[in-house]
């Protein structure tokens, strides 16, 4: 493979940009034309994020770099039926679902697609031209390109994504599922660009998932905006099942308007490399915001995860918890940040990450960070690292459980606390399933994958067992 | 009547720097601004070795090519460091040997700070060395203490007298190169306390010593070592204060702690620099960097500081747990006013097998100021079976202040355990309704509520401090608060 520079990549990226920018800007309107180019001209002042800036001191991108990827601007030609490559390993889970492939929406040629509920599904791109007002209001409002070289080159090039629009009062029954797969025969880099818009007193569940099917590498770097209008109420869950390859970067931005109610869960089961940003403004008084997650990491794997809570108005309050369980030589990273600014009294916060090294090897950063300027407030953090409980484990022995037995109870119970907050009945089941299996230390994607990714020796061409997968 | 809480918050914020006053002591100064003469300059007057000398340039030299860190939460006017008398010294006629020799405005002005610099003062037994503006001034007790074998003087004179303790240790801990701040000490430190507990001594009194600034434009660059050999024992105290001047004035000191095998040492800091006025003009821009290292096995270092002063803290006390079964300790009360600014915290970085830390640190802000904490703990791969424990709490006086948390926390091996709570808070309606309830009027509550919230922390200082930080505390906070 010929090595690329970091900076060649970058280059690249610029060049791509410029040439294809009939392409990639075709339907923009003038408003989202200019966010482009500033975006670009952003991207070329940063570039990628390095160690030497704080947020990024402990997730070093250059590894990740030094590859060469592929990027291209229009769709390649793709005559599969998604469900076939695809199926959700969770059973009994009754979703709407809608597929991203290699970064571009999927529906068997059908774009945008209209519930009985008035619920709008479909693709970003469709959307720039069948709902021009809502793209103009709300579309790269929330997200800052500036924070950032990734964030802002997904602003510049990004071209699809999922467009979600759930009118005001709706109520959206089942739960909506987007799965974003890759399956290129290169190693791909992906800009992937989210909208979802909640009208006033409507609910979603909305459950994203990332999942490989092949072992090439991949980047694919997200950002997705989600809109609270008063009242809203969005359940979102983030599953993470990534071969060990795969780099994900994944930028959320949630604007919370008066009283909406955020539950973001993420839960990353296997990756190579992902970087979880969360960022929730909650710019509407009594607004809440839940954001949880679970990280299960081994090998070589590297979880990163930004939370940033802005408490904007006053009376809203807030609730992080992040708890990982680290084996091996992997590594985490928890950074949250909570922002109460000066008005925004009677805030309560709340924000915590518990993380286990079961290894000598991993290797835990944590830093939970509260920034605060107004007066009336209760906020906390807290942050630990250790084993079990001691006393907890001499509870179990002394009645007869084993070591190994207690070990996994205990283990298992530390992790429950986060899955036991899904709603979703058959998705806790299953993911309750898989951190069992998990931590027995029986893999959960790559141990059941025919493919064996992990051992290239053993790389043969063989049918695929899809039930197996 | 009862006053309206309100009230009593902005009474608090009324009170004046008690420590505001100027001795007029004829000095002796180096010219204004920072070049490798005036290094020579400081180096001659103060007839030190070459290869202090060269220290100092090689700092120097370093320093030049580092940029000033901006990282920390606080906002100031760039410092000219050009614009900064680097010496100043008062006058020094001839050595002294009693008190009686000591310049009496230098006595009286002691006098002032209630420093027990004279004889009298003997029974309460701390050994006291003085230094004001950039010179030690007079050493109490040092006959005493030589007895025992225990070194305490002024820098100046370990480096003629002990020469190679000194260059032994200087630098050993922070090296000159750490940061910007210690580079710019390292280059042009003036003085200092030097202390060395010999093997198996425990000191038998506290030692103290006692800064001040007191001339106009000068930056105030002072160092201190202190050795603790095999199984001795030593506390340590520190204070400062300086006049009210409308300019800022700079503050970049240096300590140093070594803890050999069993040692231990115990480091207690009232800062009490003037803050500004209520304006937030003036004050003193306090840059410093303290650590110390757990060199033996079972040795300990324990810090406690109560950071009432400057306009501007930057301070990190830390400890580097070297030695299987070290432990480090770190006790902070850190108050900000009007418009100060603190950035302080400590850094635990666990190497040997063992070790233990503890962080506690309590953060008071009102007025307009912003007081945040920043600390490192760090678990190497070696550390095992490690344990530290932080908490960090702030409370907030009014609507207009900021409080912040910044813990950095790294494990890197599977049986230590780390564990942090951080809580913010204002003294909430429950807590005074409940004193009020009681008969406890308002104005007492508050000063109860800010004195249990500070306690832990007072509690570890040692006696003679504790009174001392626990009237400061109520010159700074709590005005007509008992």
């Amino acid at each position: 493979m010929e090595e690329i520079s970091v900076i060649n990549i970058k280059e690249a990226l610029i060049q791509h940009f410029h040439d294809n920018m009939q392409f990639i800007g075709k339907v923009d309107s003038p408003r989202i034309a200019d966010i482009r180019q500033q975006a670009i001209a952003t991207f070329s002042e940063l570039g990628f994020p390095d160690i030497k800036q704080e947020k990024w001191r402990n997730t070093d991108l250059s590894k990740v770099l030094e590859r060469s990827y592929s990027f291209s601007a229009t769709p390649q030609p793709q005559n599969v039926n998604v469900d076939e490559l695809f199926k959700c390993e969770v059973p009994g889970f009754d979703t709407q679902s809608v597929t991203v492939l290699n970064g571009w929406y999927m529906n068997g040629g059908k774009m945008l697609t209209t519930l009985a509920n008035g619920m709008v599904v479909g693709s970003l791109r469709a959307a720039f031209e069948a709902f021009p007002e809502l793209i103009e209001k709300h579309y790269a409002m929330y997200a800052d390109h500036k924070i950032h070289g990734l964030s802002a080159l997904n602003t510049a090039m990004a071209m699809d994504g999922v467009f979600i629009y759930v009118p005001d009062n709706v109520v959206a029954e089942k739960p909506l599922q987007m799965v974003s797969v890759i399956n290129m025969n290169e190693d791909s880099m992906i800009q992937l660009r989210n909208l979802v818009i909640l009208g006033k007193n409507s609910k979603l569940t909305l459950v994203q998932c990332d999942d490989s099917i092949d072992d090439h590498r991949s980047f694919i770097n997200t950002v997705s905006e989600f809109y609270l209008a008063d009242n809203a109420h969005l359940d979102h869950y983030k599953l993470q099942n990534k071969n060990d390859r795969s780099t994900l970067i994944n930028s959320s931005w949630f604007h919370l308007e008066r009283s909406a109610n955020l539950s973001s869960n993420g839960i990353s089961l296997n990756g190579g490399f992902i970087r979880n940003e969360s960022y929730a403004t909650l710019a509407g008084s009594g607004s809440h915001a839940d954001l949880l997650g679970l990280y299960l990491m081994d090998r070589n794997q590297h979880i990163d995860n930004q939370i940033f809570v802005d408490h904007a108005s006053p009376d809203c309050t807030s609730n992080e918890q992040f708890k990982g369980i680290l084996d091996d030589h992997a590594s985490g990273v928890f950074n949250g940040h909570i922002l109460v600014r000066k008005d925004a009294q009677r805030t309560n916060a709340y924000q915590n990450n518990k993380n286990i090294l079961i290894s000598d090897k991993a290797v835990i950063d944590t830093k939970p960070f509260l920034e605060i300027y107004a007066d009336d407030v209760k906020c906390s953090h807290g942050a630990t690292i250790g084993q079990l409980d001691e006393q907890a484990m001499f509870y179990l022995r002394s009645r007869g459980i084993s070591y190994e037995n207690a070990r996994m109870l205990l283990m298992y119970a530390f992790a429950a606390e986060i899955v036991n907050k899904i709603s979703i009945e058959q998705l806790r089941n299953r993911i309750d399933d898989l951190v069992k299996k998990r931590l027995r230390g029986e893999l959960s994607i790559c141990d059941q994958c025919v493919l064996h990714c992990n051992a290239q020796e053993q790389r043969v061409a063989f049918k695929i067992d899809m039930s197996r997968i | 009547m009862e006053k309206d809480p309100k009230n009593i918050i902005d009474e608090v914020t009324q009170s004046e720097y008690k420590y505001g006053f100027f001795t007029d002591i004829e000095m002796d100064t180096a010219p204004k601004g920072l070049n490798e003469d005036i290094i020579r300059f400081i180096s001659l007057k103060k007839n030190e070795p070459q290869w202090l000398l060269e220290f100092r340039l090689d700092a120097y030299r370093k320093w030049l090519g580092m940029t000033e860190p901006t990282w920390a939460h606080l906002h100031h006017p760039p410092i000219n460091y050009q614009d900064i008398i680097y010496y100043a010294a008062p006058k020094r006629k001839k050595e002294l040997s009693s008190l009686d020799e000591v310049d009496p405005e230098l006595l009286d002005t002691f006098k002032k700070l209630g420093i027990s610099l004279e004889e009298q003062k003997r029974l309460s037994g701390v050994a006291v060395d003085a230094v004001i503006d950039s010179v030690s001034v007079k050493t109490t007790f040092s006959d005493t203490l030589e007895k025992k074998g225990i070194l305490f003087c002024s820098f100046s004179d370990a480096v003629q007298k002990y020469p190679d303790l000194v260059k032994q240790y200087m630098g050993s801990v922070v090296p000159s190169d750490d940061n910007y701040f210690a580079a710019l000490n390292s280059a042009v430190f003036t003085d200092g306390s030097f202390c060395y507990i010999p093997k198996g001594v425990r000191c038998p009194v506290e030692l103290s010593t006692y800064f001040r600034i007191n001339a106009a434009n000068t930056g105030q660059f002072e160092r201190t070592l202190i050795i603790g050999d095999e199984g001795s024992y030593v506390s340590y105290m520190e204070g400062c204060t300086a006049p009210m001047r409308d300019e800022n004035q700079l503050h970049a000191a240096i300590v140093e702690i070594i803890a050999l095998k069993d040692a231990q040492v115990k480091y207690s800091t009232v800062q009490n620099w003037y803050p500004g006025n209520k304006k937030g003009e003036g004050g003193i821009y306090n840059f410093v960097t303290k650590r110390g290292i757990c060199k033996g096995n079972n040795s300990k270092i324990s810090w406690t500081q109560v950071e009432t002063g400057s306009a501007i803290t930057w301070k990190y006390p830390s400890v580097v747990l070297m030695g299987d079964n070290s432990v480090g300790e770190f006790y902070s009360v850190a108050v900000t006013n009007n418009y100060q600014q603190a950035d302080t915290g400590s850094k635990m970085i666990h190497l040997g097998k063992n070790t233990k830390s503890t962080i506690i640190s309590k953060g008071i802000s009102a007025g307009y100021s912003n007081n945040s904490y920043r600390g490192l703990v760090k678990m190497t791969k070696r550390a095992e079976n490690s344990r530290n424990f932080s908490q960090c709490d702030s409370l907030l006086l009014g609507d207009k202040c900021g409080a912040h948390t910044w813990p950095y926390i790294k494990t890197e091996n599977k049986s230590s355990i780390v564990e942090h709570e951080a809580t913010t808070s204002k003294i909430s309606d429950d807590q005074l309704y409940y004193c009020n309830q009681r008969g406890i009027s308002t104005e007492n509550a508050i000063g109860l509520i800010v004195n249990g919230y500070a306690r832990e922390v007072l509690k570890q200082l040692p006696m003679e401090f504790a009174v001392e930080a626990q009237k400061l505390l109520a010159v700074s906070l709590e005005g007509s608060v008992g």
